[in-house]
């Protein structure tokens, strides 16, 4: 009797449970189409020969010194502008959380922040040419009212150092952003606690604050490191081919118009894959290690 | 001269005022509460003992040092915060080791007076699990061997029961008292709970509007309240519109029944209010209970081991207690009844 | 305490000259078209090239139907792993937040080399299939944040219960999606659609590699060949853009009224 009774109970838990499944099904359609089988793509193609074959040829291709060079450049370029974005931002968060300053400060600063993180890409570039570049407001300011010509003093927009304070503009707000909330999750009580059993403001910045604040603080870094070393339009924009960076690399590839080695892209696209992976992932293991206070 | 100071302590932010010229002496080893609503500026004098706020005016002194002047570093104070404020990044044993890192003391000092807080918190196994690892009771008691460890020469409470289940709160502020008790430390304690000012404190300061109402121990401000104020915030109070006879022999007037007071009152004629404790009126006639006032049961609140009687006597509604009898069922509501009370615990409040 | 608002007021000024002198170069830059004197002649340029209009038109389109793409994948979705699913959560969490890892460029290449004209799904050989292709690529890209934007609102309202309330009222899946649950998270959405505009509105590198003649490299061609216009076309995307942030904080302020409401 039992066992006619559950069959059909059985055989309706597992229609029900597939059921279950066909809801998030469409989702997991589109993103295996759309977003893992491109990129899983990618990775295999970088490790396969044009006629198909496994290889490493590819891989061993991307330490050419010329393809080495442009990984050196977007990993300095990403490196620099991660750091400097999250200690400038930083310092803006801290100034407008905690530096007691009028409070609707913090509004327009996290307003702009949201507008200034979005605001990348060609029209970044041309901001940037118009107040940085030869006839830039700034360049010209300066030689007009200054006397001091910055482009005779080994300034140049259209470089290394140029692209990396175009970047800060996007990196800088991003930083905000999400270390805001960090920032106000300091509790007031804290500061109190340690400074009546003894703290100084350092020694309560270092014992706590920075250790609470530093999973965001990796977070960011990491996530700042992907978001410059993707970046393609504003260096192209801003710099046309002067400075050989990996997406640029990869964009004339993928064009066709300089190399034409479609595996050799494959092994670009796969090392910028690797290099934003190893960032995120180095966060995720830090963030483990450091966060073993935490839920 | 005391242990503790506060002299003439004044605090604004800018227009309102919100301690007005405080003064207490507090003795080593004693316990003080602060009582009062919210808003009634106890944590601010709490706060500027602390350091955290600078007085308007006035000083503070402890042990005969002027502290007014001093960084909240500087005092060598321990304090316990209503919200814990663990430090979420360090251990139990890093928390209460906190200060005496801070101190500069060595290793093997700090892992042995750690041991000894955590041992006198009752959690001398707890020393490696993280805050966000303990119970809230647990997290308070650890934050209480923190300010302790470094042997502060005061300990302030900031409300620290009050984010606690009522079980644990009642546990935990026998707890406080004992060690408080067993290292004799000056203590204040910031409270809204009259009931737990009451059976933790030698002495209570009931704070109003940024004044001290009244000083004193518990059994006086609960049975010689000197305010209004007082009398209505500590504790359930009835009170009775009365009018004045004549001033010069304490006769006043209840409802019709005359009442001799024998004490000095305001001019004839004038009306005033009586107030009485629910455990000094008995349903029905009571020995040495002379005072006898005639009403109608209002409300009936079976309690349990007690029942809560309302009793409507000429418009005034007074509250009592009785213990409940299994062979006696409690009185009707709308029934006539009659209290009695004596005329010794009248209180007769000034404004 | 005076140190501490001096250092914070010196940060603040210095990010205010570093974030400011921009907008007011490329603004300043975009008046001198005519010589000698401060116009709008570049933007009366720029607005009226017919390249424009039409530029603009299309992104605008693709960013709309981006929009709605992506809500009718986000909002059931997250729904349901609340609702059924919540041991999933984690994996479409990790899926959600892949394209702030995978740079866009390598996604694009991924789609040229997957379904190229030679592919079994050959999306990039037909008009209609590249802008497909486009769609879903920006919709991937919104993914993080239209995503999550919908993932917090739900949160914030209990999916459970007010599902079997709808059940028990004889309300079918659809209509609960569409009549009580869309309606709850209509803020997220419109949060995370207005960020999803702003992001597609100039996209660049996607258009570019499938070919597509959108405003992003409508601007980028613009800025190879012309001086003043590429100035007027960032002061547009840049208040585009503000316009985008404005309207959120709107939308946000708006449900905190109605929350009080309640």
């Amino acid at each position: 009797m039992p066992a006619v009774s559950t069959t059909p109970s059985g055989a309706r838990r597992r229609a029900s449970a597939l059921l279950t499944w066909a809801g998030v099904l469409p989702f997991l359609v589109f993103a295996v189409l759309f977003l893992i089988l491109p990129t899983l793509n990618i990775v295999i193609g970088a490790f396969r020969s044009p006629d198909g074959h496994a290889t490493f040829d590819n891989i061993i291709a991307l330490f050419s010194p010329s393809i080495l060079a442009a990984f050196w450049v977007s990993i300095k370029l990403s490196l620099i502008t991660a750091l400097l974005g999250c200690l400038a931002g930083f310092l803006l968060a801290a100034a407008v959380v905690l530096g007691g300053l009028p409070g609707w400060l913090r509004g327009t600063v996290l307003t702009f922040s949201g507008v200034a993180s979005n605001f990348a890409g060609v029209p970044l570039a041309f901001a940037f040419i118009s107040t940085l570049g030869r006839v830039g407001l700034v360049t010209v300011l300066a030689r007009d009212w200054l006397g001091v010509n910055i482009y005779a003093i080994g300034f140049n927009l259209l470089t290394f150092a140029g692209l990396a304070l175009t970047y800060l503009y996007f990196q800088i707000p991003l930083m905000v952003l999400i270390i805001t909330p960090a920032l106000d999750g300091l509790k007031r009580e804290w500061r109190e606690a340690a400074s009546i059993l003894g703290a100084t403001g350092p020694q309560y910045w270092r014992m706590v604050a920075l250790p609470v604040l530093w999973p965001s603080l990796l977070g960011t870094a990491a996530l700042l490191f992907a978001n410059s070393f993707g970046a393609v339009a504003t260096a192209m924009a801003l710099t046309g081919s002067n400075l050989t960076l990996v997406p640029i690399k990869l964009f004339a590839q993928i064009r066709g118009d300089v190399l034409n080695d479609p595996h050799l892209g494959y092994a670009l696209a796969f090392g910028m894959i690797v290099l934003t992976g190893a960032a995120n992932l180095i966060y995720i293991v830090l963030r483990m290690r450091a966060e073993r206070w935490l839920k | 001269m005391a242990f503790l100071e506060l002299e003439h302590l004044e605090k604004s932010f800018g227009a309102t005022r919100v301690v007005k010229d405080f003064q207490l002496s507090v003795e080593k080893g004693e316990f003080v509460s602060f009582l009062g609503p919210s808003g009634c500026g106890k944590t601010t004098v709490l706060r500027m003992v602390a350091g955290f706020e600078t007085p308007t005016s006035g000083g503070i002194r402890i042990d005969g040092q002027e502290v007014t002047g001093l960084r909240p570093n500087q005092r060598n104070i321990g304090m316990v915060f209503q919200a814990y404020a663990l430090f979420p990044n360090l251990t139990v044993a890093q928390n209460v080791g906190f200060g005496l890192r801070i101190k500069g003391q060595s290793r093997s000092d700090i892992d042995r007076r750690v041991t000894e807080m955590l041992t006198l918190i009752g959690l001398p196994d707890l020393g490696d699990r993280y805050p966000f690892q303990l119970s809230g009771g647990q997290q308070q008691r650890v934050a209480l061997a923190r300010a302790l460890a470094p042997r502060p020469r005061v300990l302030l409470l900031d409300e620290p029961l009050s984010a606690l289940d009522a079980k644990i709160r009642v546990s935990l502020r026998d707890e406080i008292r004992s060690i408080q008790r067993e290292l004799g430390i000056t203590t204040i304690f910031v409270t809204h709970d009259q009931e737990e000012a009451l059976s933790i404190s030698d002495r209570i300061v009931v704070m109003h509007q940024g004044v001290a109402d009244q000083v004193g121990t518990p059994f006086e401000i609960y049975n010689r309240p000197t305010t209004r104020f007082v009398a209505q915030f500590v504790g359930t109070l009835n009170l009775l519109d009365a009018t004045v006879l004549n001033a010069a022999t304490g006769q006043v007037s209840v409802g019709g029944t005359q009442v001799a007071l024998n004490r000095a009152l305001p001019g004839d004629g004038t009306s005033l209010s009586l107030a009485l404790r629910p455990e000094v009126v008995s349903l029905g006639r009571h020995e040495g209970r002379n005072l006898i006032l005639s009403g109608r049961i209002a409300e009936v609140h079976f309690l349990g081991s007690v029942i809560r009687v309302k009793v409507d006597v000429a418009g005034n509604m007074v509250s009592l207690d009785t213990f409940n009898r299994p062979d006696l069922p409690p009185p009707a509501v709308g029934s006539a009844a009659e209290i009695s009370v004596s005329e010794r615990d009248l209180l007769v409040l000034a404004e | 305490m005076m140190g501490r608002r001096f250092w914070s007021g010196l940060a603040v000024f210095g990010s205010f000259l570093y974030f400011f002198l921009p907008l007011l170069g490329m603004f300043m830059f975009s008046l001198r078209m005519k010589r000698g004197e401060l116009s709008f002649e570049a933007y009366r340029v720029v607005l009226t090239d017919p390249q424009f209009q039409t530029t603009f038109l299309y992104s605008m389109i693709l960013a709309l139907i981006t929009i709605v793409f992506g809500t009718l994948i986000s909002v059931p979705t997250a729904y349901w792993v609340r609702l059924k699913l919540p041991k999933l959560r984690p994996v479409i969490e990790f899926i959600t937040l892949l394209p702030l890892v995978i740079p866009p460029i390598v996604i694009v290449f991924g789609y040229i080399r997957l379904y190229n004209t030679s592919s079994v799904l050959p999306l990039t050989g037909s008009w209609l299939g590249t802008n497909l292709l486009v769609l879903f690529g920006y919709t991937v890209l919104s993914l993080p944040y239209m995503y999550r934007a919908v993932d917090t609102g739900l949160r914030a309202i209990d999916v459970a219960t007010l599902t079997e309330a709808a059940q028990s009222l004889g309300a079918g899946w659809v209509t609960i999606l569409a009549q009580v649950i869309l309606p709850n998270v209509l803020v997220s959405v419109l949060s995370g659609a207005f960020l999803t505009f702003a992001i597609v509105i100039g996209e660049y590198v996607f258009a570019a590699l499938l070919n597509l003649n959108t405003f992003g490299p409508y601007m980028f061609w613009m800025g190879g060949n012309r001086a003043y216009e590429p100035s007027a076309l960032a002061v547009i995307a840049f208040a585009i853009t503000w316009a985008c942030m404005g309207l959120i904080q709107l939308v946000s302020r708006f449900s905190k009224f109605s929350q009080v409401k309640r």
